[in-house]
C-alpha cells in the first residue's frame, strides 16, 4: 500500500456534510480537525461536491493545511500540503431505499431484509409468496414503491423454483421504475435458489438491470449475506449513486469506493467487535430515523426504524409509544393538548432547540422511548435462523422454541455505544448514560460511550482501506467513554434488597445496600478502575449467575459508575404521583438537571 | 455552519414564480412555448399502465405449467374482452370440457410456463396535468411537462393538508388575531378559499367543508383538532394527498396563534382575486411547504428582494420555540459569544425587543426572520 499519512474524509448526509482530517502524528493515527458544510444534493445546488468543497475548506482554514487546488484535492501529501485520500460515506438524498422478496416471509423474506439493511439500506417492503395480499395487490404495491433497487431471493439451492419465479413475474408485470433518472433500468439482484436463475433471467432480464448473486439462504441452516452484500454496495455506486446530482464527479475524486453512511458504521461496529473481542450495540438517532447495529459472538446485524427520530419523526415517536410512556419519564404534570401541540411544532419546525429546562426534560423523554422502540425493533429482526432442523437431544424435549431467538444478549453486551445529536449535544454527559440505560436497560455489567462528532461513517470507510488507522482513530478519538452500567436482574416490590455492595475506588472503598428501585451513583474518572463485588439476593442475578456473588474491575468515564437496582424492566411505581417522585430521585442521584 | 437561523418563510405581495407542472411518466405536452394558460386548463397528459390480474390455470385446468400453452386460445400480446374465452381443455367428452374465461378487458401479457400464471393487464388509464396557476409557458419539458411562470403575492404556509385547488380569496377575520366562529362560515363561501387570522377550530374546518369551501387558511391548528380531521394521527409530515374535501393551510403553526400581520395584510388587500393554493407539506430532504400564489397581484410595485439581509440589528423575527412561542420583535444585539440557556444547551443566542417593549435572550435556532 502507498504512503497513508494524511486522510480527509467526508459524510454527505442529507442535511449537513462533516469532513475530518486524520494524521499520522509520531506513528499513530489521530483526528485532527474537523468541518461542516451544508449539503447541496438539491435545488438551487443540484451538486454533492459543493457541500464536500466547502466542508473541506472549513477544514483547510482551521488547520492552515493547503487541501484543494481550486476544485482538485491534491494527492499525494508533500509537507503541510495535499492529503494522501480522499474516501467518502453518503447518505444523501434518503439514502439507499430498496424492496427486497422471498418465499416465506419468516424464513428468505427475512435474511433477504437482513442483507439489504446490513449493507445499509432503507428496507420499504418485504415481498413474499405467503405475505397474505393478493397478486394484484403485491404488483400495485411494487409500481407504487418505486425503490432505488430491488433484492429478490427464495428457495433454498434444489429447493421451490415456481415460487420464486412467481415473484420475478409479478416484478415484471409492476414494471417498476426506479426514483432516480428515468432513463435507465431499475437494478434487481436476484440471490435464490440457483436452479432458478436462469427463469429468472428470461423473466427479468429485458425488463431490468439483472445482477445474479450467490444464493443467501443456500440451506435453510445457513445465511449467505456477503455476496450480495458486495452487489448491493457495487450497484448502488454504478446506478444509484452515479444518478444523484454531482455524484459522478464525486466518485471520481475518491481513493475507495462510496459506502452508504449506515453501512460504513456497521463495518466499524464489526472491526471494533473483531479487534477487542466483545459484544457491541451502537445506536444513531437522527432527526427523521434511528439505526441499531449489534455484534454478538460475530453476528452483525442492523435495522433502521425509518419513523422513530427526534424532529421529522417526533410526532410519530408519541404515537407508537403512547403519551403515558413518553410521560412516565417526566418529573411534572403537563396538558396533553398542550404537548401534542409542542411536539408538532418541533416537527414543522425542526432545526429548533429546548431552551427551557421542562422542554429539554420533554425531549429526552421522547429520545428514551424512540431510543427503546427502535431497539425493539432490532431485537425482532436480530434473530436466530428460523425452519432450522435442529437436533434434539432427551434434555431439549420440554424446550418447546422453534428456533429465531433473539441473538441479543443483554447480560454479554459489553459496549453500548451512542451517537445522533440527541445524545451527543446532551447539556450533561450524565443525561446521555440515564438515556442510553433507561431506553436500553443493560443488564449485568456494560460499558456506555457516545460518539461525540458521529465519526464512525468516516472511519467505517476508512476501515476498508487501512484497518489500523481506523481503529486508532475510534480509540483515541471518536469514543467519549461515559462510565459503567452496572445493573442486576432483578424483580420485586421496590425497597427489597437487591444486593449488597462493595466498591474499591481509587479514593477508598464504599459498601453498603442496593434495594429494588435504587439507583447509586459513584464519580469514576475515564482512566481510573474500580474494582466491583456484588453479593445479590437469591432469585437475582448480577451477572455471574443466580445469587452467584459477581467480582470485576470495571473502567470509568465522564458519567463514572452506575449502579441501577431498579429491576429489569425498570419497576415504576403504581400511581402518577408515586412515579414523578421517584423520577425526580433518580434525577437527583445522577445529578441529571440543574436544581 | 452557514445558517443559525431559520431563513423564513416566504411571504411577499408581488414576485416572479415559476411552477413545474409533470406526469409521473413519459406523455405528451399539449401547450407550446409562450401560450397563456389557466389554472384548470390541461397541459400535458398521458395514459398510466392499466392495472393486472392474475389467475392461476394449472389449478383450474388440472395440468403441469409446461402443458399450458398446449390449452391457450389466446397468446401473449393479444387484446382480451372480460368472459371471453382464453383456454380450454380438450376431453373426448365433450361434457367435461373445462373453459376459462378472460376475468377483465384488456390485454393478455404473460403466460408462464414455470408457475402456471396468466397475467392480464386492464386498459391504460389516462392522466393529466392541469396548470394550476395562471400565467405563461415559458419552458417545455419534452414528452414530460411544462414550467408555467407568473407575477403575483405568494405566501408560504407553514403546514397545510389537502392537495392544490384554486377559487377567490373569502378574508372573513378583521385582525389577525381573530379566531373564526363557525357561525361566521355560511353559503357564501361556497366555492372560495376562507380566510381566518388565528386558530382554525375543527367546527370551522368542518363548517367550511359544509359550506363547500374548497380551503380554509388561518394561523394555528390544534393537533387534537387535525387528528380528528384525518381520522388519524399524522407522524411524519409528509401531506398533499389527503381527501378530506378541502384543504387547510396554517402559516405559523400549532395551537392557537395570530396570523403574522404581512400575511394577514397581504391576504386582506386581494381579497376577492383568485388564489391558487396547495397543503403539500414536506419537512424531509426537500423541504415542501403550502403555498398560496395570487395571480397578477395589484398590490405594491416592488420586485421581491433576492438578496435577504439575514440576521442583522433591527431585523424583524418571529420566536419559534417557548418560551415567547410566536411572539414578533425586533433583534436588538447579536452577541457572538456562545451562551448558556436555562436547559443548560451552550448556543449562539440573539436579544430581541418584542412590541411590548420586554427583551428577552433567545437561542438563534429559535426565531424565524420576517420579511419585510
Amino acid at each position: 500500500m502507498d504512503k497513508l499519512d494524511v486522510i480527509i474524509a467526508t459524510d454527505c448526509g442529507s442535511t449537513t456534510t462533516k469532513a475530518i482530517l486524520i494524521e499520522k502524528k509520531d506513528d499513530i493515527y489521530r483526528q485532527t480537525y474537523r468541518g461542516e458544510a451544508p449539503t447541496t444534493v438539491e435545488a438551487p445546488y443540484e451538486d454533492v461536491t459543493r457541500g464536500v468543497l466547502n466542508a473541506i475548506q472549513e477544514v483547510e482554514e482551521l488547520s492552515g493545511r493547503q487541501i484543494l487546488d481550486g476544485e482538485t484535492i491534491i494527492t499525494p501529501a508533500e509537507d503541510h500540503r495535499g492529503v494522501d485520500i480522499y474516501i467518502s460515506t453518503s447518505s444523501a438524498g434518503g439514502g439507499l431505499q430498496m424492496m427486497v422478496g422471498g418465499v416465506i416471509q419468516a424464513m428468505t423474506g427475512e435474511s433477504a431484509q437482513r442483507c439489504a439493511l446490513g449493507a445499509g439500506a432503507i428496507v420499504m417492503d418485504i415481498l413474499a409468496s405467503n405475505d397474505g395480499r393478493l397478486p394484484h395487490e403485491k404488483i400495485e404495491r411494487i409500481r407504487q414503491l418505486r425503490p432505488d433497487m430491488v433484492l429478490l431471493s427464495g428457495g433454498t439451492d434444489g429447493g421451490t423454483i415456481s415460487h420464486v419465479v412467481e415473484l420475478a413475474e409479478f416484478i415484471s408485470a409492476a414494471d417498476p421504475k426506479p426514483r432516480f433518472g428515468s432513463g435507465y433500468q431499475l437494478p434487481v439482484i436476484y440471490a435464490g435458489n440457483k436452479d432458478a436463475a436462469q427463469e429468472i433471467e428470461r423473466t427479468l432480464g429485458d425488463k431490468t438491470a439483472l445482477t445474479i448473486s450467490e444464493n443467501i439462504r443456500p440451506t435453510l441452516e445457513a445465511e449467505n449475506l456477503g455476496p450480495a452484500r458486495h452487489v448491493i454496495h457495487d450497484l448502488f455506486l454504478e446506478h444509484v449513486m452515479a444518478q444523484a446530482p454531482g455524484y459522478r464527479k464525486l466518485i471520481s475524486w475518491t481513493g475507495a469506493p462510496i459506502m452508504p453512511t449506515p453501512g460504513a458504521v456497521g463495518l466499524m461496529m464489526q472491526t471494533v467487535s473483531k479487534q477487542q473481542n466483545i459484544n457491541v450495540v451502537g445506536v444513531d438517532i437522527g432527526g427523521a430515523t434511528t439505526d441499531v447495529f449489534s455484534v454478538f459472538d460475530d453476528i452483525f446485524n442492523r435495522t433502521v426504524s425509518a419513523n422513530l427520530g427526534m424532529s421529522y419523526s417526533v410526532s410519530n415517536v408519541l404515537a407508537e409509544a403512547g403519551l403515558d410512556d413518553v410521560m412516565r419519564w417526566v418529573p411534572f404534570k403537563i396538558d396533553e393538548a398542550d404537548l401534542r401541540d409542542r411536539i408538532k411544532n418541533k416537527m414543522i419546525r425542526p432545526t429548533t432547540i429546548p431552551q427551557m429546562l421542562e422542554e429539554l426534560q420533554v425531549e429526552q423523554a421522547i429520545a428514551r422511548e424512540a431510543l427503546r422502540l427502535a431497539f425493539v425493533q432490532h431485537r425482532a429482526l436480530a434473530v436466530g435462523l428460523k425452519g432450522v432442523q435442529a437436533e434434539r437431544t432427551l434434555s431439549d424435549v420440554f424446550d418447546q422454541s422453534a428456533g429465531g431467538e433473539s441473538l441479543i444478549k443483554m447480560r454479554d453486551l459489553d459496549l453500548l455505544v451512542g451517537s445522533g445529536g440527541v445524545l451527543s449535544h446532551a447539556p450533561r454527559r450524565m443525561q446521555t448514560a440515564a438515556m442510553l440505560i433507561d431506553a436500553f436497560q443493560p443488564e449485568g455489567i456494560t460499558r456506555l460511550a457516545v460518539d461525540s462528532i458521529f465519526m464512525m461513517p468516516h472511519l467505517g470507510v476508512l476501515s476498508s482501506v487501512n484497518e489500523i488507522a481506523a481503529t486508532q482513530v475510534f480509540e483515541r478519538d471518536c469514543l467519549i467513554y461515559l462510565g459503567t452500567c452496572i445493573a442486576p436482574i432483578a424483580q420485586g416490590k421496590i425497597g427489597a434488597l437487591c444486593a449488597q455492595y462493595e466498591i474499591g475506588l481509587p479514593d477508598g472503598t464504599q459498601s453498603g445496600t442496593l434495594n429494588i428501585g435504587d439507583l447509586l451513583h459513584f464519580p469514576l474518572e475515564a482512566d481510573q478502575e474500580a474494582h466491583i463485588t456484588l453479593k445479590p439476593e437469591r432469585n437475582t442475578d448480577a451477572g455471574a449467575g443466580q445469587g452467584r456473588e459477581l467480582n470485576a474491575t470495571v473502567k470509568g468515564g465522564t458519567a463514572g459508575l452506575i449502579l441501577d437496582g431498579r429491576g429489569r424492566p425498570i419497576v415504576f411505581a403504581e400511581n402518577r404521583p408515586q412515579r414523578t417522585d421517584q423520577i425526580s430521585r433518580w434525577s437527583e442521584v445522577l445529578d441529571l438537571y440543574p436544581r | 455552519m452557514a445558517h443559525a437561523y431559520t431563513p423564513g418563510l416566504r411571504v411577499t405581495p408581488q414576485t416572479l414564480l415559476q411552477r413545474q407542472r409533470q406526469l409521473p411518466l413519459k406523455g405528451e405536452v399539449v401547450v407550446s412555448q409562450g401560450d397563456s394558460v389557466t389554472r384548470d386548463q390541461v397541459v400535458a397528459h398521458t395514459h398510466l399502465p392499466g392495472n393486472v390480474t392474475t389467475l392461476n390455470l394449472v389449478n383450474i385446468l388440472s395440468c403441469t405449467p409446461e402443458e399450458l400453452p398446449n390449452y391457450m386460445l389466446k397468446s401473449e400480446g393479444d387484446p382480451v374482452e372480460a368472459g371471453e374465452p382464453i383456454a380450454e381443455t380438450r376431453p373426448f367428452i365433450k361434457w367435461f370440457k373445462t373453459t376459462v374465461k378472460a376475468p377483465i378487458s384488456g390485454t393478455l401479457e404473460n403466460i408462464s410456463k414455470i408457475t402456471g400464471q396468466v397475467i392480464f393487464r386492464a386498459p391504460p388509464r389516462p392522466v393529466q396535468v392541469q396548470a394550476y396557476i395562471d400565467g405563461n409557458v415559458v419552458e417545455i419539458l419534452p414528452g414530460e411537462g411544462v414550467i408555467v411562470e407568473t407575477t403575483g403575492a405568494f405566501v408560504q404556509g407553514i403546514f397545510g393538508v389537502g392537495g392544490e385547488t384554486w377559487g377567490p380569496l373569502h378574508v372573513i377575520s378583521k385582525e389577525p388575531d381573530q379566531i373564526l366562529t363557525p357561525d361566521q362560515i355560511d353559503d357564501s363561501c361556497a366555492d372560495k378559499i376562507v380566510v381566518g387570522g388565528n386558530l382554525l377550530t375543527l367546527d370551522v374546518i368542518n363548517k367550511a367543508r359544509e359550506s363547500n369551501a374548497v380551503g380554509i387558511i388561518g394561523g394555528g391548528i390544534r393537533d387534537s383538532d387535525l387528528r380528528d380531521l384525518l381520522g388519524y394521527d399524522l407522524g411524519v409530515a409528509i401531506t398533499g394527498t389527503e381527501n378530506i374535501g378541502l384543504t387547510v393551510i396554517v402559516t405559523e403553526g400549532f395551537g392557537p396563534i395570530a396570523m403574522a400581520r404581512k400575511t394577514f395584510d397581504i391576504l386582506s388587500e386581494n381579497n376577492g382575486k383568485e388564489a391558487s393554493i396547495s397543503g403539500a407539506t414536506q419537512i424531509r430532504a426537500g423541504v415542501l411547504r403550502p403555498e398560496i400564489i395570487i395571480p397578477a397581484s395589484s398590490i405594491g410595485e416592488q420586485a421581491e428582494k433576492s438578496d435577504h439581509p439575514g440576521l442583522i440589528e433591527g431585523a424583524l423575527l418571529r420566536v419559534i420555540r417557548a418560551p415567547h412561542f410566536g411572539h414578533v420583535g425586533k433583534v436588538t444585539a447579536l452577541p457572538p459569544e456562545l451562551q448558556t440557556v436555562e436547559s443548560e444547551t451552550h448556543v449562539r443566542v440573539l436579544e430581541v425587543e418584542f412590541d411590548n417593549g420586554d427583551r428577552a435572550i433567545v437561542p438563534r435556532a429559535n426565531v424565524e426572520l420576517i420579511e419585510e
